[in-house]
């Protein structure tokens, strides 16, 4: 029995598992509402419509459910959702002509294509989580204002959107979902070196886009 | 003379000297503790002495903040949610 949720912790996998297995339908939900959204992300980098996102992360999860039983614990639980995730959003994304091909991803494909063009959007309304905006604001302007916090994250949804699909995806799982080194690793089947690089360049283009933003805003008109 | 030379070499691969150009490119690296100690060393030995490349490390460490707290998406559309539920219910009935 799933009990100790508080908190969004998950007890240790093999709980989780012999819970799925003998059908408890609250550790089953508590895992969907905890990697749903982070899956839904993930499955958009190799998608194009939010639609199909949802689909995808719907038949992973579908696949989830019939292969509980085979599940070896070779790898954690969250491992192996998401790599049936990404296999399930490649095949998808194959359909949808949006191939990722892992395999040359060594290769230098030059800088990201510049996402400056693309409109800002603003991502809502929500309050300012303190912690990340005191390091941000000794560097770049304070952005006390809930506007400015707002038009910031718009700046980084940009920047993000302007990656190349693979620093796009590492990024957003280490940086935005928060996985380790390792879990990026096994997931996408990429060896840690590979990783270190896309991540790299992944930030390297955010912190330049968010320098960029400041230098312009900071100018008075 | 034998152990001056000795020591010469230690103290040279004792710290890497690196320049702006490739400190840039071991942020990464240095954040992820993935650097072995003379190139750890040399890193945080430009790090103390250059303003610009300190700068630079603590604008990547304030960027992976933002990215972390970012607002997170909607989540599950509410029938995919319960096509989900309903099939872990199924399951259970299939094979009891
Ligand atoms: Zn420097």
């Amino acid at each position: 029995m799933i009990v100790a949720l508080a908190g969004g912790t998950l007890p240790p996998d093999d709980v989780v598992v012999a819970a799925l297995r003998t059908g408890d339908e609250a550790a089953f939900a508590a895992l969907l509402d905890a990697w749903s959204r982070g899956m839904l992300r993930l499955a958009r980098a190799y998608v194009s419509t939010d639609d199909s996102a949802q689909e995808v992360v719907q038949d992973a999860w579908l696949a989830v459910v019939e292969g509980i039983d085979g599940f070896e614990g070779r790898s954690s639980l969250k491992t192996w959702v998401h790599r049936i995730l990404i296999n399930t959003a490649k095949k998808r994304g194959v359909r949808e002509n949006r191939a990722i091909p892992w395999s040359s991803a060594f290769e230098r494909r030059g800088e990201p294509s510049d996402g400056s063009s693309r409109p800002s959007r603003s991502p809502g309304e929500d309050g300012v989580p303190p912690g990340p905006w005191k390091d941000f604001s000794a560097l770049w302007p304070t952005p006390e204002d809930e506007a400015l916090a707002s038009e910031v994250r718009g700046q980084i949804a940009t920047a993000l959107a302007g990656l190349p699909d693979r620093q796009r995806i590492v990024i957003t799982l280490r940086d935005v979902e928060g996985c380790t080194s390792e879990e990026v690793c096994e997931i996408l089947d990429i060896s840690a070196a590979n990783q270190r690089v896309l991540l790299h360049r992944a930030r390297a283009w955010v912190r330049g886009r968010i320098e960029v933003y400041f230098e312009t805003v900071g100018r008075p008109a | 003379m034998k152990r001056f030379t000795h020591n010469r070499d230690k103290a040279v691969n004792a710290v890497k000297r690196f320049r702006c150009a490739e400190v840039v490119e071991l942020v990464t690296a240095y954040l992820e503790d993935a650097l072995d100690e003379p190139a750890r060393l040399g890193m945080e030995q430009h790090l103390a002495c250059c303003r610009e490349c300190d700068r630079r490390l603590d604008q990547f460490r304030a960027v992976i903040g933002v990215l972390g707290a970012l607002p997170s998406e909607d989540g599950l559309r509410g029938d995919v949610r319960d096509r989900l539920m309903s099939a872990f219910r199924d399951r259970r009935h299939r094979r009891p």
